[in-house]
């Protein structure tokens, strides 16, 4: 019991990254219809200013406030990956936005290509490490190990979450999003700036996904330039599963697969399985919702039209 | 002069490279002695040719697009490589090594890889090829990433150390005589009527529907094919390199096929055989600046879907065929 109580508190933390990188592709396509590939990229660049920011702020910075420190440093890297997001979404997929969508694919793939390998060129191929931005603690409560670390990605994931919550119901912009995501072309008609609110929904969903950076390298302690390619298409996985475009189900379903990917390894050996198995259970999710569920766990079914 | 006349022609010419380029270079009976660096070139062009006009089929005539091309590469690679050792270590050998039976025999070897490739592309077609667009480029990814990390964990073929003392039989001749084949199939398939459905689907999959046409049915075939010729290429790779690892038929290695179709323009064969020459002597030709390699190709990639999105070569040659048939 213990050991299963273990492996969902595991879980738990990776599917809180899962959800914050997934929250960026079902919020982009509910607005644009398009799946935007780089987005583990953006996921990876949030991670290295993360790094950037810490080396460069760590000496200014008073000793005392280490907490304060990695604070500044996590918004820091949400705000540059967020200008990251506004400006890739003006230069590449802006000028394609009439074309056919495999033509935005193909883009999109070009950009997340483009991402990792300049990002090698500027930080070298080999993995660095990642600093501990707050001094890693874990303690044992009947048993099960849970690292401050966890419980911070946790908590804080769970506050952006209200906050995007927040963002999307409460406020002027996130009913322009709404609104956009029912129908564009009423949305235009009723007034609503197309541009700001698709720049907009770019900027909010690279901040999530550079939080996700920071809180995946803290777990991992170790970040490279391809660190956003696996854990970026496992989040399109969660968006899918929860139901894409469907802001709880992207959040949802980033918690139910990373809990199902950490019970899996966890359990390799009773199922008789290699635990290099994990990066292959996403993609058999993936199959097995589309398959038989392809609106996903809360999403609702759309009709085509001739 | 009509197409098929230019590769029958094409063709011949490829059973006489074939037949004087045969065999090893160290052999006596070579005929004609080319630099070695150039000659491994040429091969790895040959290869490179047969992957992309395999995977213009479903890309490009189809319009169904693919991101697991590495997969079905690595199940040719593996199973022919696996035969081959088998054959090398068993009471056949002869078969193998005695120069009358010897090509007969790697012929062998070649089309039970693509056969095995061709029938993982039904198993992971039927049921994918359901999905359109996005959906489907990521889940053959997803398909393309399990095979890999079966090979990964599956001992007998070496797993994730790979399987190394593959015979090379593979030579010029053979590579330039596949992707002739490749070519002449592709091309011929998509002129003939029956092949008018693999771009009606392409162009509107619920008028072609409306019309009569099995989209699925051409979907899969298109797939199937694709996963042949992707099984082939994988059987040369592996018979010339010697060494195949589950990492050389990564996520990356399928999107080095992608460019090569998109930078041809998707449903020109011509195009990206023509592309797949270019990329992959600039890959030899720029290997010293090789960090810079993937950000120029790229660059190229987002460049040309804002100005050209029919690729370099696709709408030029559909100008010089006359506009008589405008595919």
């Amino acid at each position: 019991m213990g050991e299963l109580i273990q492996q969902l508190v595991n879980g738990l933390s990776l599917g809180a990254v899962y959800a914050l990188i997934a929250l960026g592709y079902t919020m982009v396509y509910g607005v644009l219809r398009f799946i935007n590939f780089a987005h583990g990229d953006v996921f990876m660049f949030g991670a290295f200013m993360g790094v950037c920011l810490y080396q460069w702020l760590k000496p200014i910075f008073p000793e005392q406030c280490g907490f304060l420190l990695g604070i500044v440093v996590l918004l820091g890297a949400m705000v540059l990956a967020a200008l990251l997001g506004i400006l890739l979404e003006r230069l590449a997929y802006k000028p394609l936005r009439a074309r056919p969508r495999i033509t935005v694919l193909i883009t999109a793939i070009g950009v997340s290509l483009f991402l990792e390998y300049s990002c090698q060129l500027i930080f070298g191929a080999a993995p660095k490490g990642f600093p501990s931005l707050i001094e890693s603690r874990s303690g044992a409560f009947w048993g099960v190990r849970v690292s401050n670390i966890q419980l911070m990605v946790v908590v804080v994931t769970a506050c952006l979450l209200l906050a995007l919550r927040g963002v999307v119901l409460r406020t002027r912009m996130g009913l322009a999003m709404r609104a956009v995501s029912l129908n564009p072309t009423a949305a235009t008609l009723m007034g609503v700036n197309l541009d700001r609110v698709i720049s907009f929904t770019f900027g909010l969903g690279s901040a999530l996904a550079a939080a996700g950076g920071i809180f995946y390298a803290s777990l991992y302690q170790a970040i490279d330039p391809f660190m956003g390619v696996l854990p970026g298409m496992k989040a399109f996985v969660a968006a899918v599963l929860g139901g894409i475009g469907v802001l709880p189900g992207a959040a949802l379903g980033g918690i139910l697969l990373g809990l199902i990917e950490t019970l899996v390894v966890g359990y390799s050996k009773n199922l008789g399985i290699s635990p290099s198995y994990r990066d292959a259970v996403a993609f058999v999710i993936l199959i097995l919702i589309l398959l038989f569920k392809p609106t996903g766990l809360l999403g609702k079914s759309q009709k085509e039209k001739v | 002069m009509s197409s098929r006349l230019l590769l029958l022609i094409g063709l011949v010419l490829g059973g006489v490279l074939s037949f004087v380029f045969t065999g090893h270079p160290e052999a006596s009976w070579t005929v004609a002695q080319i630099d070695d660096y150039f000659l491994n070139v040429l091969i790895l062009v040959g290869i490179n040719v047969i992957l992309a006009v395999s995977l213009n089929m479903v890309n490009g005539y189809t319009g169904q697009f693919s991101l697991g091309h590495a997969g079905f590469m690595a199940v040719g690679a593996y199973a022919s490589s696996a035969l081959s050792i088998w054959v090398k270590g068993s009471s056949i050998e002869w078969l193998h090594v005695a120069q009358t039976s010897g090509p007969v025999s790697f012929l062998g070897t070649l089309l039970f890889g693509g056969v095995l490739a061709g029938v993982a592309g039904i198993l992971v077609g039927t049921p994918s090829l359901r999905l359109k667009g996005d959906y489907l480029a990521i889940v053959t990814l997803g398909f393309g990433e399990i095979i890999r990390v079966v090979i990964q964990n599956a001992e007998f073929l070496g797993g994730a150390r790979g399987l190394t003392g593959i015979p090379t039989h593979t030579t010029l001749g053979w590579t330039i005589g596949f992707s002739l084949v490749s070519i002449y199939v592709v091309r011929s398939l998509v002129k003939s009527n029956y092949g008018l459905g693999f771009m009606a689907v392409r162009d509107d999959e619920i008028a072609a529907e409306a019309m009569g046409v099995n989209a699925t049915r051409y979907k899969v075939t298109a797939f199937v094919l694709g996963a042949f010729f992707a099984g082939i290429a994988g059987g040369l790779y592996a018979h010339f390199i010697g060494y195949i690892s589950p990492e050389g038929f990564n996520f990356l290695k399928s999107v080095d096929v992608v460019v090569m179709v998109i930078l041809g323009g998707m449903g020109s064969t011509f195009g990206v055989t023509f592309s797949a020459v270019l990329l992959t002597v600039l890959n030899e030709v720029l290997r010293e600046t090789e960090q810079f390699r993937m950000i120029v190709f790229s660059l190229m990639l987002i460049v040309l879907m804002i100005w050209r999105p029919q690729g370099l070569i696709g709408g030029a040659f559909r100008r010089f065929s006359g506009g008589k048939r405008t595919l």
